[in-house]
């Protein structure tokens, strides 16, 4: 039984495992090969793609203008699909087989968790462009981030609701399958407490979700002066056209997943008035802003930059001014220099690491106005 | 071909494990992190078909939600590891973990066992996918381990001697539970539930055995996770995790312990080995599906069997 | 009051669209008792159809959002699933017919991913979120605190219009009494003068001309579509069929919009809406214990 088995099983088997061990010879020298493991398909893959997008736009400026060390940089990416389980076996696969000496991802925190304890133990950094919960880089010193974190944009948030819309009453809108959303919401409402406000209601929606009434029709009973929805634009769009046909006529106002141009897009006039934090304002940018928008629409077809292209394109940056800095590719002289970065100029405006290795850098405030963003305030850490 | 296979199973199982563990202590012999990893995927991966393979394939009935089981095992494990030591310096509990995990995702097993007292086909189908949902969706609401953020920072117990020697166990239950004298009853349910029933055969208790085993090693196979990739999300033990187990059950040729191992060991191999085509991975995976399924519809490794049989 | 009058509006604009989608997987059931796992990709495929085809449509009637535009929209994409459909069962089903159903169930979820990492892939859809144009003028109506617009309308009337329609294919045409006939035994039909390959392919296109229906619909709903966007509706549409009753045509719009409303209920009671789809899925539960045979089954005796 177990022979003849083995003999009819052998040929697939063996032919998956060579399949698998096919491309295993290490990398040549010539090149500085970096890892970037990111959600281009599956339920996230809009985010995934964006940075992707600048990660790649990057990328391609920094060889253009002659590499870095004398060498080209090469980018090596793997997809995810959005699934847990695969990011663990992605990155693996980029530090062993590949031999990076660094890996940029994720977006969601989700993800980048998953990956954190294997680049710490493998003393290989990484630099998340997006993930903010304050866990990620308590994994180790080998991890860092390109972005705020949940405490301060919340914060922002809370302060923006009390002091500048004069908000008493909030409702909260979250997304309860993301940590993004849940986290925004817990550090908002501990300091609108502490402001003196209170939460009238407290709602959760699925992300991908497409029909929002039932929990708008409560946020509604509960007679709010503004709604909070941290969340990314695919959902907060639909949200906001839903909030509209049932009456809700206060300000909504989200965090940084709600930049992009699809939000103006689905959202239309529905998404007219509302507020969000983010990195950058594009309407009264710094030339380098300027710069990196017009680079992007060259390269991909005339779209404009969201917030995740952004950060993918600054944590690509990041990485290439700590090996310049470190002045070699050796991982743990490039973590050293990363960690001691203390003024890099990003386009996600200026980064400093603190000690947790997380960016400090202020957040800027922005109102949709006649279907584009508009500037309202900056707000220092 | 009954205890005596299920032996051999368990020998060379062991044997594997043993060569395995020898390996994975051994970093310096040139098997890296990757392949280490992915070996490891794959030992889970035959636990969990096989264990599904005990209430889809033997006893015939129809569960979605084995990823449900799977959660419980994998979250109570990793929960139970970080209490025992939170910095992941006490290996000896890692048994205990893998333990309680099993039991606990065995007392999900039966309550989800159940209601196929009364539900048949799709409608004990949905059941069982409701019941997965609805454990997935309490997760995503615990504080305790993690809410949405996932459960993190849990020890790295699991190596690929106590994966195989875990798939080797299972096999050798299930196989010998299957092919045993009191066994025969599963198989019964299997091929004509009436006919069983007016036979004697209690087939309330053999569906609700059968649950109560599947979950528990699915619960198994969720701590040997959870202390392998070091993080649990919740969104991880959804109904699409569940359906990729069931369709290694399928292509493995359902109630066939072989196959269904082999078909694990290929359909965990085979996006890893497509990496190499990128964006055309996922849309090269799903055509072989197709296709092995067209060319192998009674399962890619079923030979002639006698009806009723095991192997 | 008027809150409870909204929830129900709601509720039911969202449970027609359930329930649309349901009818097309009871459908298919109906004639080869299995589940069409592609039916939510086909969806996705109608929405997506009808994206690229507003242009051409709007520049031939010489301007967008009219009535005729949009049924011609609506038609041509029902058209275009319906032959894709047909496609999938001759290719992916029809090879594996006389083999066990879970075969088939298996090539299911292969066609289904397939078409979900192909429509995911940069040169076709790409995975971002679309725009999608609105087919149709909207209005919005205000009762008191109560707010509804045409859409809200439009929904569940093309639904009931849609039961009505399979019903009477079903029950008075031809074909209905050959697909019933090959659902109640196909070899009896066959021996009985039935083209069963022709009935099922009929089917086929039947169900997937509704998938794509609903697909529009739901893209009317909320104007955001990715190649993803079936998946969550086509889950809870295929658990309306089973709870109405699999195979049961009025049974899966009872279904879908028990659900909906049960849904859009659950979702807007505070501190339980994050324990919405667990809840959902116990009511279900507890509904298929006292009723295994779903809402409107008839218990079947085994025979020996």
């Amino acid at each position: 039984m177990l022979v003849r088995f083995l003999s009819r099983a052998a040929l697939p088997l063996s032919a998956s495992f060579a399949l698998l061990l096919v491309g295993c010879s290490g990398g040549g020298s010539d090149t500085i090969k970096v890892g970037e493991f990111a959600s281009l398909t599956g339920k996230e893959a809009t985010f995934g793609n964006s940075s992707h997008e600048g990660t790649l736009l990057a990328f391609e400026e920094i060889n253009a203008a002659g590499g870095l060390l004398g060498k080209k940089l090469e980018l090596i990416t793997e997809d995810n699909q959005t699934k847990p389980g695969e990011t663990a076996n992605a990155v693996n696969k980029l530090i062993a087989k590949d031999g990076v000496v660094a890996l940029l991802g994720e977006v969601a925190s989700g993800r980048s968790l998953e990956a954190a304890p294997i680049c710490q133990q493998s003393k290989i950094p990484m630099i998340s462009p997006a993930s903010t919960n304050p866990q990620v880089t308590q994994t180790g010193d080998y991890i860092f981030r390109v972005c705020f974190i949940d405490p301060f944009q919340g914060t922002v948030m809370a302060n923006f609701a009390t002091n500048t819309l004069k908000a008493r009453k909030v409702a909260i809108f979250t997304d309860v399958k993301s940590d993004y959303s849940k986290g925004l919401a817990k550090y908002f409402k501990e300091r609108f407490a502490a402001n003196q406000g209170t939460i009238v209601a407290e709602l959760d929606f699925n992300g991908g979700d497409k029909d929002f009434k039932g929990q708008l029709t409560a946020i509604k009973a509960a007679a709010p002066d503004g709604v909070f929805v941290p969340g990314y634009y695919t959902d907060v769009a639909l949200i906001c056209i839903q909030a509209k046909q049932l009456g809700l006529n206060v300000p909504l106002f989200g965090g940084d997943g709600w930049e992009s141009q699809t939000l103006l897009e689905i959202g239309k006039e529905a998404v007219e008035g509302h507020y969000f934090s983010t990195h950058y304002a594009a309407d009264a940018a710094s030339d380098k802003v300027t710069a990196f928008v017009a680079a992007y629409k060259k390269r991909f077809n005339g779209k404009v930059p969201d917030a995740m292209a952004a950060l993918g394109y600054d944590s690509a940056f990041f990485l290439a001014d700590g090996i310049k800095r470190a002045a070699t590719a050796e991982p743990a002289k490039i973590r050293d220099a990363l960690a001691a970065t203390t003024a890099f100029d990003a386009v996600t405006g200026q980064i400093a690491m603190n000690p947790q290795r997380d960016a400090v850098k202020s957040a800027v405030i922005l109102q949709v106005k006649n279907g584009a963003f508009k500037f309202v305030e900056t707000v220092n850490p | 071909m009954s205890l005596p296979g299920a032996k051999r199973w368990l020998l060379l199982g062991i044997a594997l494990a043993a060569v395995a563990s020898h390996f994975a202590h051994s970093p310096e012999l040139g098997l890296n992190r990757y392949y280490l990893g992915v070996a490891v995927d794959v030992g889970i991966a035959i636990i969990l078909a096989v264990s599904l393979n005990l209430i889809n394939g033997h006893t015939g009935q129809f569960s979605l939600g084995h990823a449900g089981f799977m959660a419980v095992g994998g979250y109570t494990a990793a929960k139970i590891s970080l209490l025992i030591s939170p910095a992941g310096e006490a290996a000896w509990g890692f048994p205990l973990a893998l333990l309680g995990g099993g039991l606990l995702a065995a007392l999900a097993g039966l309550l989800v066992g159940i209601p196929s007292l009364r539900l048949r086909g799709d409608y004990l189908a949905i059941v069982t996918l409701g019941f997965g949902e609805i454990i997935r969706v309490a997760v995503q609401n615990m504080e305790s381990v993690g809410a949405a953020s996932g459960l993190k920072g849990i020890p790295k117990y699991t190596t690929l001697g106590w994966t195989f020697g875990l798939a080797a166990i299972t096999i050798y239950v299930i196989t010998a539970l299957v092919n045993s004298t009191y066994g025969r009853g599963f198989i019964a349910v299997h091929d004509d539930e009436v006919a069983a029933e007016s036979m004697g055969i209690p087939t309330t208790r053999y569906k609700v055995t059968a649950f109560v085993t599947g979950a528990f090693f699915a619960g198994i196979a969720g701590g040997l996770y959870a202390h392998h990739k070091q993080f649990l999300s919740p969104t991880g033990f959804d109904f699409l995790k569940s359906i990729d187990i069931v369709v290694m059950v399928i292509l493995g040729g359902m109630g066939r312990t072989a196959g269904v191992a082999a078909a694990a060991v290929i359909l965990t191999l085979l996006p890893e080995s497509l990496r190499a085509f990128s964006e055309y991975r996922m849309i090269i995976y799903s055509l072989l599906i197709i296709l092995l399924m067209m060319l192998r519809p009674q399962g890619l490794f079923t030979f002639q069997r006698k009806q009723g049989g095991a192997s | 009051m008027d809150w409870l009058l909204q929830q129900l509006i709601n509720g039911l604009g969202l449970g027609s669209i359930y329930a649309l989608i349901a009818l097309g997987y009871t459908m298919v059931y109906g004639v080869l008792r299995f589940i069409n796992f592609a039916h939510s990709d086909i969806l996705m495929l109608g929405a997506f159809a009808a994206l690229y085809l507003e242009p051409h449509v709007s520049r031939m009637l010489g301007g967008p959002q009219s009535i005729l535009g949009a049924i011609l929209i609506a038609a041509v994409a029902a058209g275009l699933c319906a032959l894709l459909g047909i496609l999938i069962e001759f290719l992916a089903y029809r090879p594996l017919r006389q083999r066990p159903r879970l075969a088939v169930l298996i090539t299911a979820i292969g066609v289904s991913l397939l078409i979900e990492f192909t429509a995911q892939h940069e040169k076709v859809f790409s995975a971002k979120t679309q725009f999608f144009p609105r087919l149709l003028p909207e209005h919005s109506f205000q009762l008191g605190q109560v707010y509804f617009s045409s859409t809200d309308l439009l929904v569940p009337a093309v639904t009931a219009a849609m039961l009505a329609a399979m019903w009477f294919i079903v029950q008075k045409t031809r074909t209905g009494t050959a697909m019933r006939a090959v659902s109640f035994n196909q070899q009896a039909a066959s021996l009985m003068g039935v083209n069963v390959n022709r009935i099922i392919s009929f089917t086929f296109g039947l169900g997937s001309a509704l998938a794509a229906i609903a697909g529009i619909l739901y893209a009317m709903k909320a104007p955001g579509i990715e190649p993803l966007m079936g998946v969550q509706p086509g889950l809870r549409a295929f658990i309306a069929a089973v709870l109405g009753g699999i195979g049961n045509l009025p049974g899966a719009v009872v279904g879908g919009l028990v659900l909906g409303i049960l849904e859009t209920f659950l979702g807007g009671i505070p501190w339980l809406s994050s324990y919405r789809d667990g809840i959902a899925f116990a009511i279900l539960i507890l509904i298929l214990l006292f009723k295994p045979a779903g809402l409107l089954g008839k218990a079947t005796v085994e025979k020996v």
